[in-house]
């Protein structure tokens, strides 16, 4: 079940557009950042407030890579492996992260603190290699640099 | 805000709308986002008499995603209300009411920058009912995306905006004539939009002067890989490539040598050291065999492998495919696994046979999109270029370069 506060907010997307279900993005947007990912029930729920099938929004929501159907954990590390921060050696900032966090693309460590994944360019291709841990863009990365800055997320 | 919003006053006081597009149109100005094509004629083929559906609507493409490419970016953390100005003057050229900026996920700072512009713009009646006193009304939107390359590609953002699959749509209808819920779209680049404002205050002849080559204008021109100053620069449209490698680029950074590089992003033909005196523009690029595309450049340096260079690509490629039409569906990863295999030493002679064969079928014409095509540009110039590199991973039977 959605919250009053999710439904609301999906309620003032579906008023600026023409017809209910072009307001299905946003509403899987609002309901991943209450809840980091989209599960099968809250799927089933915007599907019902939007008046589609399960299975069509569920195809938009398959689609995009930055909409979670699988949980995340408590911090998301997007790593961009595109062709600027390849040759910029973006190789050595994922080995260590594989190392010190134990995880691969795609995995989440067990206590849940974060989840990695790779990212197709970030668009600072003058400052490679980059991440984006949350919200945050970190520019020219070193892997000395990389310990400091995974502390400051819990 | 002083100084700004010039070209509004200019354009809705004092021009009518075919006005504004006659003179956008002769300017020159051609779309930044890669396609090259008058932005002008563009418009024209929007409905404009009185019969004309409505809403129409006018979309910024701002989901700056082709790697190796940085600029929009820049002039959208820069000085979001000058596209914001250029969305009003193209809204009013083909008498849009709605327009949005289609801004990618990444650009955290590019949204709360063009969401406060937009509030600021509304504040001073620059957005909204009568602007200006004006009869001209225009409501403006920021869209943040959810990440997929398609989505660039201008029918499948449609796509996107309706709250689908970011899969292309089959043309004609044109969006001009049917495109955003059905109704008269245009859909331009952030940099094509950003041009507007100074074409309007200034005139097409002082934009075609601003250029070195037949193309006009300026252009912004980007190179990132081992360089001493990778960047972002606004300059002459028809700049060479060595002025933009040597002299704002600073050169290759020391103990690298260049070998080649990408003219416009991932999707566009490597260029090489015979190439260097080449101008950046739309004909000198494809005079050479490539594409000016974003025009920003990705540099191949010598301690980099080629095919691994281009596996990275195609990787790249393969992973955003839609997967709506088969050839690009499945000759992607096909061709991605065959470059993985010469990486990994297990390459066999036909393979380069192999991949020639993809790059002739996922060309111009076997696709329902540009996607494809795109993804073979680079890969049928690296066979070219480097045929050697390639030949030498199946020979030694592993990577020379690791």
């Amino acid at each position: 079940m959605l919250t009053t506060e999710e439904i609301r907010e999906i309620e003032k997307e579906i008023a600026l557009v023409p017809v209910k279900k072009a307001a299905c993005i946003e509403a899987l947007k609002i309901v991943q950042n209450h809840r980091r990912w989209v599960s099968d029930e809250s799927l089933y729920s915007v599907a019902e407030i939007l008046e589609m099938s399960p299975e069509e929004l569920d195809s938009v929501a398959t689609f995009y890579n930055l909409i979670f159907r699988k949980p995340v954990g408590r911090n998301v590390i997007l790593l961009c492996d595109s062709i600027s921060c390849y040759v910029m050696g973006y190789k050595k900032i994922y080995d260590h992260l594989q190392n010190t966090l134990h995880i691969k693309f795609g995995e989440t460590t067990t206590d849940g603190r974060f989840t990695l994944l790779p990212n197709a360019c970030l668009g600072c291709c003058d400052c490679a290699p980059a991440l984006m841990i949350n919200n945050e863009l970190y520019k020219n990365l070193t892997v000395d640099q990389l310990d400091d800055l995974l502390d400051e997320y819990k | 805000m002083k100084g700004g919003y010039q070209s509004v006053k200019k354009a809705l006081k004092s021009m009518t709308p075919q006005e504004v597009m006659k003179t956008v149109q002769e300017s020159d100005l051609k779309g930044r986002g890669g396609a090259g094509f008058n932005t002008g004629m563009k418009w024209s083929f929007v409905p404009m008499n009185g019969q004309s559906p409505h809403p129409k609507y006018l979309v910024a493409n701002a989901d700056e995603m082709e790697p190796g490419t940085f600029k929009d970016r820049l002039l959208l953390e820069g000085n979001p209300h000058q596209l914001i100005e250029g969305m009003i003057v193209s809204a009013y050229a083909i008498q849009a009411d709605i327009a949005y900026v289609f801004l990618r996920w990444a650009y955290k700072k590019a949204g709360r920058l063009v969401r406060h512009a937009i509030d600021e713009a509304y504040q001073m009646g620059y957005l909204g009912r009568n602007i200006l006193g004006t009869d001209f009304s225009l409501e403006m939107h920021l869209h943040t995306g959810v990440g997929r390359y398609m989505c660039g590609e201008e029918t499948a953002l449609l796509n996107a905006l309706e709250g689908k699959r970011a899969t292309p749509r089959s043309k004609p209808p044109f969006p001009q004539v049917s495109g955003l819920f059905g109704k008269p779209t245009i859909v331009n680049n952030v940099e094509t939009l950003c041009n507007i404002p100074h074409i309007v205050n200034n005139g097409p002849e002082w934009f075609k002067s601003l250029s070195y080559g037949e193309d006009s204008g300026t252009k912004l021109y980007g190179i990132s890989g081992k360089v001493k100053k990778p960047g972002i620069w606004e300059l002459p449209m028809g700049t060479t490539i060595r002025e933009l490698l040597e002299e704002h680029a600073g050169g290759m950074s020391n103990g690298y040598v260049f070998r080649g590089l990408l003219p416009g992003g991932a999707s566009t033909d490597f260029l090489v050291e015979e190439h260097l005196d080449i101008k950046m523009d739309y004909k000198s690029i494809m005079a050479a065999g490539s594409r000016l595309g974003t025009g920003t450049m990705v540099i191949l340096d010598d301690e980099t492998c080629p095919v691994g260079f281009v596996h990275n690509l195609e990787h790249f490629f393969a992973q955003e495919s839609c997967g709506f039409c088969t050839p690009c569906r499945e000759g992607l990863p096909w061709t991605e696994k065959i470059l993985l295999s010469l990486e990994k030493g297990e390459g066999r002679e036909e393979d380069l046979e192999l991949l020639e064969t993809h790059a002739k079928f996922l060309g111009p014409g076997h696709t329902f999109c540009a996607l494809a095509p795109g993804a073979m540009e680079p890969l049928q110039s690296a066979l070219k270029y480097f045929r050697e590199d390639f030949e030498k991973h199946i020979h030694e039977k592993r990577c020379p370069w690791t």
